[in-house]
């Protein structure tokens, strides 16, 4: 009788199953690892947040039949045609090369049956997506793939890209299985090369540069475009109010939440904010300098649901834009594959090796094989179903706060269930008046 | 010939009106005068025409050009010609940082010293520098023919790919997978070529330059390699 008992084997929290992989694979390949998708660590997000709803002292509207409205116009500042959509949530840019033409062709199906945006990615405009996207938001990066003047002319609005969430501050990359005699032609660049993207504008630096380079693309466009600038969060203040300064129209805000073809884990994981951590700061640099709703503002990173749109909105956003919900409309990740992600050594739900073009979807490859098993029509279709459920989600919170247009959110609607997500988005802690940070607070 | 004093007429209206041409115009001479360093003079040309700008020019001339023939009879600041797709841009005096930057097509001559990133991330423009080229110029540079008379500053050719970089003078140092490269007969009749398209027909002897491209060692991501970025 010496069985002393055994305590349980007990796994370190500090070094878990995941880091432990992390570390086998980085010491038996000497490089970081890289992968496609936004930040996969839990981080304050909009979860965290909870509408009050109508109560004794606000009146609600009914639901299914009173107007509630959900249109929006981006860039009513200086462009002589500004955008006017008829939902408050637009598509994210991605590019073809990072994804399928048949991809690209579903996401303008989709975005145009519901009466909103698509946005062009790092390689330039296709037929596909031009033919396909009734709105289509041109983008000038840093790389400048494929740029040219009659396509900047034949969009109808131009997104002016410093960063996005899931890396701020760092560049793209485009490994060479997926660069196809199409996507090198389109990129002036060998075929099969790693294809990186510069982190850096080749000319300009600076907000002040920057206000001279919106204004060549204002002198070249004839005034008519709206010019967006699209920053990664991560000084969400000072690059709103740089924005601004500028001249831009929009501002779009990418959270560390929104996705990227590809890029190092470290980099998606650890640099960059959350966006509830974002809005607020940038939605005051706007109301600091008497431009809310004026400069319109677009959020992005995490969408999912109407919950999210609606509550984005309430803390003062304008739209909102998705990029990987709207993949996974289209089907990415979809169990329907299994077999062919248990092949690839992941699961459905899990996969992210974007960057290695054999997406069992057909929606992050250029093989024309795997391509071709996602129907453009049917695709467009999901997504225009998808962005039809997330706008009659969001009239239905707005209309239960009383609200007849979803823009008439606001922060005031709202309380968090989280001490961490009550500072955040600047709205009291749940059955409190406590907004840790706030000025009472202090 | 149409005449426009930009001290009289908005940079707005002038850009406008030239963007209203169609390639059939014989408003095939344009003369602008005290262009006093404003920004994106004749920029998103279009047609086949000849814009002369007496004078300094600011951030853009000429940016995004296509098929017009743009002479600065003066300096030429941030970007000039820059993503030019065609035509010929052609700059009197000497040019800032970013000069021909992305350009696709076309070419630019600078008859002075081009500052930093000269042809930063060129793809197919070709750039004639009569003078000297300042650092990190064709740094990712993509595919064209950039021709330097005098010097360039540091960490020429950074991160190149396919274009072709030709110097005449010294080369402070290159850049990350940049060397120099065995000039052969087709180089030199590229930059015959180039230098008769820019004016020089015979005046210089192409065996006077160096050339120098990609080591093409960085095209695929290798943990060996790391230490050289």
């Amino acid at each position: 009788m010496d069985a002393t008992p055994r305590t349980t084997p007990r796994k370190s929290a500090t070094f878990d199953d995941y880091t432990l992989s992390e570390i086998r694979r980085a010491a038996a390949s000497g490089i970081y690892d890289i992968r496609g998708g936004g930040a996969k660590r839990k981080v304050p997000h909009f979860d965290d947040l909870l509408f009050l709803g109508a109560s004794m002292s606000r009146y609600p509207l009914e639901g299914y039949r009173e107007k509630c409205a959900t249109d929006v116009w981006l860039g009513t500042r200086f462009a002589e045609k500004p955008l006017h959509l008829k939902i408050p949530i637009t598509i994210a840019g991605m590019s073809f090369g990072s994804l399928s033409a048949q991809a690209k062709e579903s996401l303008g199906r989709g975005a145009s049956q519901m009466g909103t945006s698509t946005t062009t990615g790092d390689g330039g405009m296709t037929e596909e997506e031009r033919g396909h996207s009734t709105i289509l938001v041109y983008q000038l990066l840093p790389s400048r793939y494929g740029m040219n003047p009659d396509d900047l002319r034949r969009a109808d609005a131009i997104e002016i890209v410093i960063g996005q969430g899931a890396k701020p501050g760092g560049g793209g990359m485009l490994l060479g299985q997926k660069i196809s005699d199409r996507v090198a032609e389109m990129r002036t660049l060998p075929k099969g090369i790693d294809q990186r993207s510069a982190c850096r504008h080749p000319d300009w630096t600076g907000p002040d540069d920057l206000e001279i380079k919106i204004q060549e693309l204002r002198e070249i466009t004839d005034w008519q475009k709206p010019i967006y600038i699209k920053v990664g969060a991560s000084r969400p203040y000072y690059d709103t109010a740089l924005a601004v300064k500028s001249g831009a129209d929009v501002v779009v805000l990418d959270g560390m939440q929104g996705g990227t073809a590809a890029t190092q884990e470290v980099f998606i994981e650890h640099v960059g904010l959350p966006i509830l951590g974002a809005i607020r700061p940038a939605v005051q640099a706007l109301q600091d300098l008497g431009m809310h709703r004026k400069v319109q503002l677009i959020v992005s990173g995490g969408i999912r649901s109407g919950a999210d749109v609606a509550k984005a909105l309430a803390l003062g956003a304008d739209a909102v834009s998705i990029g990987t919900a709207a993949l996974v409309a289209l089907g990415d990740n979809d169990p329907l594959y299994e077999n062919d992600y248990q092949d690839l050594g992941t699961t459905a739900g899990a996969y992210d090796d974007w960057h290695e073009g054999r997406c069992p979807a057909g929606i992050t490859t250029q093989d024309p094989g795997l391509a071709a098993r996602l129907d453009p029509v049917l695709g467009g279709r999901r997504l225009a179903n998808y962005l039809s459920v997330l706008t009659l989600e969001t009239q239905t919170i707005a209309r239960a706060c009383g609200k007849s247009h979803v823009h008439n959110l606001e922060p005031e609607d709202l309380v968090a269930l989280t001490v961490e997500a009550a500072a955040m988005a600047k709205v009291p802690l749940a059955g409190t008046d406590w907004i840790p940070g706030s000025k009472s607070d202090r | 010939m149409p005449e426009v004093d930009l001290d009289v007429t908005p940079l707005r209206e002038l850009n406008a009106a030239l963007h209203r041409l169609t390639p059939e115009t014989n408003e095939r001479h344009w003369v602008i005068d005290h262009p006093a360093g404003r920004h994106a003079i004749a920029s998103g040309l279009n047609v086949p025409i000849t814009v002369e700008i007496n004078g300094p020019v600011g951030y853009y001339c000429a940016g995004m050009n296509k098929l017009a023939t743009v002479v600065v009879n003066g300096s030429a600041g941030v970007g000039v010609a820059e993503n030019m797709m065609s035509g010929f841009v052609h700059v009197a005096g000497d040019a800032s940082q970013s000069a021909g930057a992305t350009g696709r097509g076309g070419l630019l001559r600078i008859d002075g010293n081009a500052s930093s990133r000269c042809g930063i991330s060129m793809k197919g423009i070709d750039i004639v520098v009569q003078g000297s080229v300042g650092h990190m110029s064709a740094f990712m540079a993509q595919a064209g023919n950039l021709v330097v008379f005098g010097d360039a500053g540091d960490s020429l050719g950074d991160s190149i790919y396919e274009a072709r970089l030709f110097v005449r003078g010294g080369v402070k140092s290159l850049g990350a997978d940049c060397i120099e490269k065995e000039m052969r007969d087709e180089h030199k009749r590229a930059i015959h070529e180039v230098l008769t398209r820019a004016g020089f027909d015979g005046e210089v002897d192409p065996n006077e330059f160096k050339r120098y491209g990609s080591a093409r060692k960085l095209y695929t991501f290798n943990v060996d390699h790391a230490g050289e970025y």
